[in-house]
């Protein structure tokens, strides 16, 4: 059986007395992408980096891959666009790809660092220098920079807070492909609606611990029948997509004239307000 | 035996990265215009200095030798200057390595790299160590040339003395990039330049106890140059450079606050060796335990 791309268990961070993360389970298979959604404080960005060894677990076991994260096997593995990240002003976009392609031992050369400017929508700004880039451009250029090398894994945390409609798009794309090449992708995001058009599975946390966790479509609840007839338009609670025709039926004998009928599903941002209980960062 | 080359490889990369830094912020320009600066200045005064010896050679009459006086004087300000400019480059190259780097955002993308935190610290160290030994060798040498141009006076043992001054501005980055660790870049910067003094205090009040046969004073600031031994690597070049002097010269020489010094011994330069390990164990360690 192939090893879990991530495998998170009972994993405990402690702040002095305050618990960043209360024992947190996760797992992501090669080729999945998970999203991990919570209001700010929850934790995420902890978990983030506490797989990347940036930070050391108070308990718990990680493994990237099988092997512990933090160690260099994991960290050859990985790729990671920070969520408060900098690259310096100086370089251009060709050189801070070609110093993380000599950290990370890639012998892809100009054509990786080529295809990875076209890949996240720069292609032609590879002279460019960081300090004359967008923040947009620059968080871009980040996700270049977290794919040097041909990471199996990506952690990205809040990976579209700058960029526009167009380059959140452009990013779901690249992570699209990614996922049909077999990259496990573990995105932290506050963007809901990011997370359920991407995401194969959604991970939601809150004050350190995981909440909930699912299929985006399978988190979702019934919430009733929306009918329009020729009396008006009405929600029917209690009702969900398989009540539908008997529902008609009924409505039909009753002599009303039925427009439309629609059954209504919570959204991912229900579930995750649910969830979350409201709380807020 | 991979994995070490991996690692050379990776401090290497990293330090070509921080010298390419500093050239692309035009940090050698800056400092290359002040130093010469500095340099022009420092002509100017050894010019008066070596003209007026006959007036002082008058006024001291035949026990002192007033050439000899004011190149020593005037050769232990240099070093002092250069100690300190030396200083402030090795400070700004390494005060924000760890905590500073890491809270703008700059470290977490290396650190995650199959590159270890302690290839990060090496590479960081010997990139500030080796650019600040080469500026001090080559402001130390600027001035030897002037000595030579303005009086035709040179020091003893000048290539020892050169030599110690970049291994003593090795010693200041290692600590600057100790301090890294724990202290925020501005503080870090203070700090740095506060031990600076205190050493260079210790330095003085050496000498004042050595001028007033006060052991106590003496074994204090021994204490603090072995502490801090960038001070007991200057005390060292400044012993040396008068090491041939004698009588009432060697006398005057020590009383000034540039002149005399204090040889440290045969074990200095293994001591300073053991040191920088030591020092580098504990950033290591330090920051190995730091969260980013």
């Amino acid at each position: 059986m192939a090893a879990l791309a991530l495998d998170v268990r009972g994993l405990v961070k402690t702040y002095g007395r305050q618990h960043a993360l209360a024992g947190v389970d996760i797992a992501v298979a090669p080729g999945e992408l998970v999203g991990l959604l919570g209001p700010n404080g929850a934790g995420k960005s902890t978990l983030v980096k506490s797989v990347c060894g940036l930070v050391r677990p108070s308990a718990g076991t990680l493994t990237v891959f099988g092997d512990r994260a933090g160690s260099r096997a994991a960290r050859v593995a990985i790729g990671y666009l920070a969520e408060l990240f900098r690259y310096p002003a100086w370089c251009t976009a060709d050189e801070l790809l070609r110093l993380h392609q000599r950290l990370a031992g890639s012998d892809g050369g100009a054509a990786e660092r080529q295809r990875l400017l076209d890949l996240v929508g720069l292609p032609g700004e590879a002279g460019r220098k960081v300090g004359a880039m967008s923040k947009g451009m620059q968080q871009r250029l980040g996700l270049a920079q977290a794919l040097v090398g041909g990471p199996r894994l990506l952690l990205l945390d809040e990976p579209t807070s700058a960029l526009d409609p167009v380059g959140r798009r452009l990013v779901r794309d690249v992570l699209g492909r990614l996922r049909d090449s077999g990259v496990a992708v573990l995105l932290n995001s506050h963007l809901l609606s990011e997370v359920e058009l991407v995401c194969d599975r959604v991970v939601i946390v809150r004050a350190g611990t995981v909440v909930a966790e699912g299929v985006p479509s399978e988190l979702s609840r019934p919430r009733g029948v929306e009918v329009e007839t020729d009396t008006g338009r009405r929600v029917i609670d209690g009702l969900g997509r398989d009540d539908v025709p008997a529902l008609v039926a009924r409505l039909v004998a009753a002599g009303e004239q039925v427009y439309a009928v629609r059954p209504l599903a919570s959204t991912l941002e229900d579930v995750y307000l649910d969830a979350v209980g409201g709380q807020t960062g | 035996m991979t994995g070490r080359l991996d690692s050379a490889r990776a401090v290497w990369v990293l330090a070509m990265w921080a010298v390419r830094e500093s050239i692309r912020r035009r940090v050698f320009v800056v400092v290359g215009l002040l130093t010469a600066g500095f340099v022009a200045l420092f002509a100017l005064g050894s010019t008066v200095a070596f003209e007026h010896n006959p007036e002082a050679q008058q006024a001291f009459g035949g026990a002192v030798d007033a050439h000899e006086l004011a190149g020593a004087t005037l050769n232990g300000l240099a070093m002092f200057a250069i100690l300190f400019l030396g200083c402030v480059l090795a400070t700004f190259l390494t005060l924000s390595v760890v905590r500073g780097d890491a809270e703008a955002g700059l470290l977490q993308p290396l650190v995650v790299r199959p590159v270890g935190r302690a290839q990060v610290l090496l590479a960081r160290w010997l990139a500030a160590a080796v650019v600040c030994a080469v500026y001090v060798a080559v402001v130390d040498v600027a001035v030897l040339l002037t000595l030579k141009a303005t009086g035709d006076w040179m020091p003893e043992h000048a290539v020892l003395v050169v030599l110690l001054l970049m291994l003593a501005v090795a010693v200041l980055a290692a600590l600057c990039l100790l301090g890294s660790v724990a202290l925020t870049s501005i503080a870090n910067g203070i700090a740095t330049f506060m031990v600076l003094g205190a050493g260079m205090f210790a330095g003085l009040l050496g000498q004042v106890g050595h001028g007033l046969g006060n052991a106590s004073l003496e074994h204090t600031a021994r204490v603090v140059s072995w502490a801090l031994p960038f001070e007991a690597l200057y005390q060292d070049g400044l012993a040396r450079t008068t090491a041939g002097q004698g009588g009432a010269t060697k006398f005057l020489v020590n009383l000034g606050p540039f002149g005399g010094g204090h040889e440290a011994g045969n074990g200095l330069l293994l001591y300073v060796a053991g040191y920088l390990a030591l020092v580098g164990v504990l950033s290591v360690a330090a920051t190995r335990r730091r969260d980013l």
